[in-house]
């Protein structure tokens, strides 16, 4: 029993203790001009899907929930939305050649097709993120579109 | 309990992100192996870089073929390591923009390869080969190759083959014949 109560204190010290390491937020005030909402022509209820399901680790803005700063939530918090972004960053959408556009687009398409994206553990807490059958259709119609048309 | 739960996960992630580093690392040397191969081969008349690329995406094709996810995952860390090594030094200026921008999107194309499951690895090969087939139409190769076309696989998707009988990439052992030669690249 002893041991049991050692242990038990050395990980609640592990567990304050990796309450001091800092984190990096994901947050920016600003909206670049290459937004993929602002060079491309998206209907309202895409662009409002979007910055739901998607923008939160696709974007340089991300809204947090309210336990992000408890490790090591906020790290796994960290490492996906840099993954994401590393991935795709629709606010740096322009500045990619035609060639990476296509290839994000067919990407995306296949993401949602597959049910991959929004990822689980999103979905988890952010339930309205989930794509119903009919906006996984919309979407797919439009990225579709704007893949054709480069 | 609740805190003794988090510390518990926070060591799991701990041991976690240390087995990844060490993969890592590993696939690290693989890399440093790749670069001595082409060492060997650079004194040939045509772009030897591209044509060690072109080498390891057929390996890759061959694994997809035979429905080889492991080997497929393998072909495309190397791959990643070749598409890095290119050199676009012999290029012109425009070329080098067009080559720099297929290579960098080859380059995420066989990084996911690397880290998928088959039908995954065949979403990839896909643009991939796209990309491929446009660098050999700037860089040429040595050998004659054969553009593959199989008009079910995705609305329609091609592939480059050395060998002019069709054996498909994206659907291996379930329609291995499905497709035909449309262009030869000389």
């Amino acid at each position: 029993m002893k041991i049991v109560k050692i242990i038990a204190i050395v990980l609640l010290v592990a567990f304050v203790g990796i309450q001091f390491i800092p984190t990096t937020r994901n947050q920016s005030d600003t909206v670049p001009s290459t937004d993929f909402m602002l060079v491309n022509n998206v209907p309202e209820t895409i662009q409002k899907k979007l910055q739901v399901s998607c923008y939160d680790c696709h974007s340089n803005n991300t809204q947090y929930p309210w336990y992000n700063k408890i490790q090591p939530v906020a790290w796994f918090l960290e490492d996906h939305i840099k993954e994401g972004k590393a991935e795709l960053n629709f606010n740096e959408w322009d500045s990619l050649s035609s060639r990476r556009k296509a290839s994000k687009l067919r990407s995306i398409i296949k993401q949602i097709e597959n049910g991959e994206m929004p990822l689980d553990s999103y979905t988890l807490i952010h339930s309205e993120a989930t794509f119903t059958e009919a906006e996984a259709e919309e979407l797919i119609n439009f990225i579709t579109q704007l893949k054709d048309s480069l | 309990m609740k805190n003794l739960k988090m510390s518990i996960a926070a060591m799991l992630l701990l041991a976690v992100s240390f087995t990844n580093a060490q993969e890592k690392e590993k696939m690290n040397h693989d890399h440093g192996d790749m670069k001595m191969d082409h060492s060997k081969m650079m004194n040939k008349n045509s772009d030897a870089k591209a044509e060690a690329i072109l080498s390891d995406y057929f390996n890759l094709k061959d694994a997809l073929v035979a429905d080889d996810t492991k080997k497929a995952a393998q072909a495309g860390t190397k791959l990643v390591a070749t598409l890095k090594a290119f050199d676009m030094g012999s290029y012109t200026k425009e070329q080098q923009k067009e080559l720099a921008d297929i290579i960098e999107d080859a380059t995420e194309h066989a990084e996911h390869i690397s880290e998928s499951e088959i039908d995954h690895q065949r979403e990839h090969f896909k643009t991939l080969s796209k990309d491929i087939t446009d660098m050999v139409a700037i860089t040429g190769t040595k050998s004659t190759l054969y553009e593959q076309f199989c008009p079910m696989y995705d609305k329609g998707s091609a592939w480059l083959s050395t060998s002019k009988e069709v054996k498909n990439p994206y659907y291996g052992s379930r329609m291995l014949k499905c497709g035909k030669v449309q262009k030869t690249i000389q």
